[in-house]
């Protein structure tokens, strides 16, 4: 202890105590065990995350070919994938499609996430047992719940429409074949994926918080919705933040739902810049457009990481 | 104590690094001397056993060990582009017949009779199924196609003949349209599905894949859109695969289908479902009927090792000998390449002959486009969907000729 402060106040004595470790000795080893414990985890950021991404972007530049794969050389072409992709009428559509579904799903799978959770948080019998039966859409494959859905959704056979035709509601709608109604009914689907997970997030950030202030508010003549409004919405709020940012990296990228139900078609009525990514890149084997698509997926993505960072830091201030 | 604790210490780490090591070196790793490996899509059980036993056969005559590595159909091309990036391609590659062009004009095969392979005994349209621009790069074992698949009972009760012209299909199939029964399925699926099942109407119509806009396509295309107005087609047809397809008309959903023979094993599942099999209707009497040609081609991809390369051209000469081709074709219903083994199975399988008249005529999807096929498959297949729910067939072919032209 008094060696320390000693040393600590008194470094330019450096003669002094032979037998007392050596301060710089002390302080370049302190300085590696630091660096031990951050290189590993730079190493497998720049090797498995900075590596794909700089490669992805420097592949957008690139003409990259079957070709390429043999002979290794992919001259630059400039910014000549990224004004034929922009030029693409499909582009602007797919952008658009991915826009309407994140926000679609989002909206949905929030607003149903949370009513669910404000209703479980109550206590009544079988709470448990519903809860869980709740979570079974999450449990099930993506591909599956697809494959299941598209029949479900067929006009013809599918179950969906024979019990509205039972109801007296029509049971004609083209769910998946009428470009109009696709994007629509991916949603739908997409928002029954992700209630669960919304539910489960907005729920544990239920329990936190304390029955006391519920008791005040109840003292104080606060209605239902007031106590909600008031109380609970702010009290949640970091979560749901989670859950909102959460949502969107996972809903934005959506590739392998729409290819199992409607495969980007009605003409291209739920093309996404997911389904657009993997048709530039894996059936038209053009790996430079690909790249641009997704390039501009990530940076969709990175506005909103950012902003999530910017949220809560200054929520931990 | 704390010694071997440092020694653990120590070797943790060395044990992880000797691992990614040979993680890596794995990827470029010395190919075995006799085995040889045939990258292909026989992911399904059936087909995996039956290329088994046909390799083990080829390999015990020729000396090596003949080994298979399946990956799902849609992955063989991203798979062995891979493969070619780390100079680790396999001995054979088996590719979907128009996704061969792509991999030859990237330069990655060798020419088949450069390693003593002959076309001598094959048809025409068959050598050039796998040949592009004039090479000869695939062999293939058998070839399949489309034709029009009824159901016998249901068209003997309504007294209805097998339909050969556009008329007559139309015709039949508004008869046959009863109740929750659909006249007639087809795909017109958002995937090569649908452009496969468009190509034969577009065809026996005159029309071309290189002007998708010009007046015989759009015709086609009209009459798709004419079935669909009359009920005759359900309206889920834009998003059926072929196998939906098949799936509907096994229940009773359909009395008429067009579909190919890699349904029959599925088909005959069902004892009750008593069903036939004709050329895909044309669009006049006399007209010839033009269909699609499909399946896969053996190909042996340059792997710079030329002594490989010429064992490898003699189990591909192997597996797509007329025996062998027979024996698969038997199998999986396909019809075989070779013409002499098509004229024994033609006799094996009489109830299947209409394929055998089918392929005789098909026509090949990357004929005249080659590579460019992918371009223009996008783009028809964005294009039939729209007509079928709405839009004009005139309007959306010409936007399908403009996008298949731009490249994009």
């Amino acid at each position: 202890m008094t060696t320390s402060t000693v040393t600590a106040q008194a470094p330019a004595k450096p003669s002094g105590r032979a037998a007392a470790p050596d301060p710089a000795r002390l302080r370049r080893r302190r300085t590696l065990a630091q660096w031990g414990f951050v290189v590993p985890a730079v190493v497998f950021m720049v090797l498995f995350f900075g590596y794909p991404l700089v490669r992805n972007v420097v592949m957008s530049f690139q003409h990259y070919t079957p070709k390429t794969f043999f002979t290794g050389e992919a001259p630059f072409n400039g910014l000549g994938n990224w004004s034929n992709v922009f030029q693409d009428a499909l582009f602007g559509k797919a952008l658009w499609h991915t826009l309407v579904f994140t926000a679609g799903s989002l909206l949905g799978q929030f607003c149903l996430g949370l009513a669910l959770a404000v209703f479980f948080s109550r206590r009544f019998p079988l709470n448990g047992v519903l809860r869980s039966l709740v979570l079974l859409p999450w449990l099930v494959p993506m591909v599956v719940s697809g494959v299941v859905w598209r029949r479900i959704l067929d006009q013809d056979t599918g179950v969906l429409n024979a019990f509205l035709g039972t109801l007296g509601l029509g049971g004609d709608t083209p769910w998946l074949t009428s470009p109009g109604m696709a994007l629509l009914s991916v949603i739908l689907v997409n928002i029954w994926i992700g209630v669960p997970f919304n539910m489960v997030i907005l729920y544990g950030g239920l329990q936190e918080i304390p029955r006391e202030l519920y008791e005040a508010a109840a003292l104080d003549g606060a209605s239902a919705w007031r106590t909600f409004r008031s109380l609970t919405l702010p009290m949640l709020r970091p979560v749901i933040t989670v859950v909102l940012v959460l949502g969107f990296m996972s809903t934005v990228k959506i590739l392998d739902l729409i290819l199992a139900l409607t495969d980007g078609g009605p003409a291209d009525a739920t093309q996404t810049l997911g389904t657009l990514t993997y048709q530039n890149s894996f059936v038209r084997l053009d790996f430079g457009a690909g790249a641009v698509v997704g390039n501009v997926l990530i940076l969709v993505s990175a506005v909103f990481a950012v902003l999530y960072l910017r949220a809560s830091r200054t929520e931990g201030k | 104590m704390s010694k071997r604790f440092n020694h653990c210490r120590a070797t943790a780490p060395l044990a992880a690094v000797c691992v990614l090591v040979a993680g890596l070196t794995g990827c470029g790793r010395q190919r075995d001397g006799d085995v040889y490996t045939v990258l292909n899509s026989s992911t399904d059980e059936t087909y995996h056993r039956w290329d088994a036993q046909a390799m083990d056969r080829c390999g015990e005559r020729l000396g090596v060990t003949v080994e298979q590595l399946s990956v799902p159909a849609a992955q063989v091309m991203t798979k062995a582009l891979r493969m070619a990036s780390s100079k680790s391609l396999p001995d054979i590659v088996q590719f979907d017949a128009s996704e061969m062009p792509t991999f030859a004009e990237a330069g990655g095969l060798t020419d088949l009779e450069t390693l003593g392979l002959s076309t001598r005994d094959i048809p025409r349209g068959i050598v050039d199924f796998g040949s592009y621009e004039g090479t000869y790069y695939g062999a293939a074992r058998s070839v399949n196609t489309l034709a029009l698949f009824y159901d016998r009972d249901v068209l003997d009760e309504a007294g209805v003949a097998v339909p050969t012209t556009w008329d007559e299909l139309r015709e039949a199939a508004r008869k046959l349209t009863r109740g929750k029964r659909y006249g007639l399925a087809l795909s017109a699926g958002g995937a090569e599905d649908g452009v496969f099942q468009f190509t034969p109407f577009m065809w026996s119509n005159g029309g071309d894949e290189t002007r998708l806009d010009g007046p015989r396509v759009v015709e086609a295309l009209d009459y798709w859109k004419a079935l669909l107005a009359d009920g005759s087609l359900s309206r889920s047809t834009v998003n059926w695969t072929q196998a939906d397809v098949n799936d509907q008309f096994m229940a009773g959903n359909a009395a008429m289908m067009i579909n190919g023979p890699w349904q029959v094993e599925t088909l005959n599942t069902k004892k009750s479902l008593r069903w036939g099999i004709a050329r895909i209707p044309a669009p006049r009497a006399g007209a010839d009927s033009v269909a699609p040609l499909g399946g896969t081609v053996l190909t042996v991809p340059d792997t710079g090792d030329p002594e490989r390369q010429r064992t490898a051209g003699r189990i591909v000469a192997c597996l797509a000998g007329e025996k062998e081709q027979l024996s698969y074709a038997l199998k999986s219903w396909m019809v075989p390449a070779d013409a002499e083994a098509a004229a024994v199975w033609r006799e094996r399988v009489p109830g299947l002959r209409a394929l055998a008249d089918q392929v005789a005529t098909a026509r090949s999807r990357t004929a005249k486009l080659g590579a460019g096929w992918p371009n223009v498959s996008l783009a028809l297949q964005s294009a039939f969907q729209a007509a079928l729910t709405g839009e004009s067939s005139g309007a959306a072919l010409k936007r399908a000729q403009q996008r298949a032209t731009s490249g994009n």
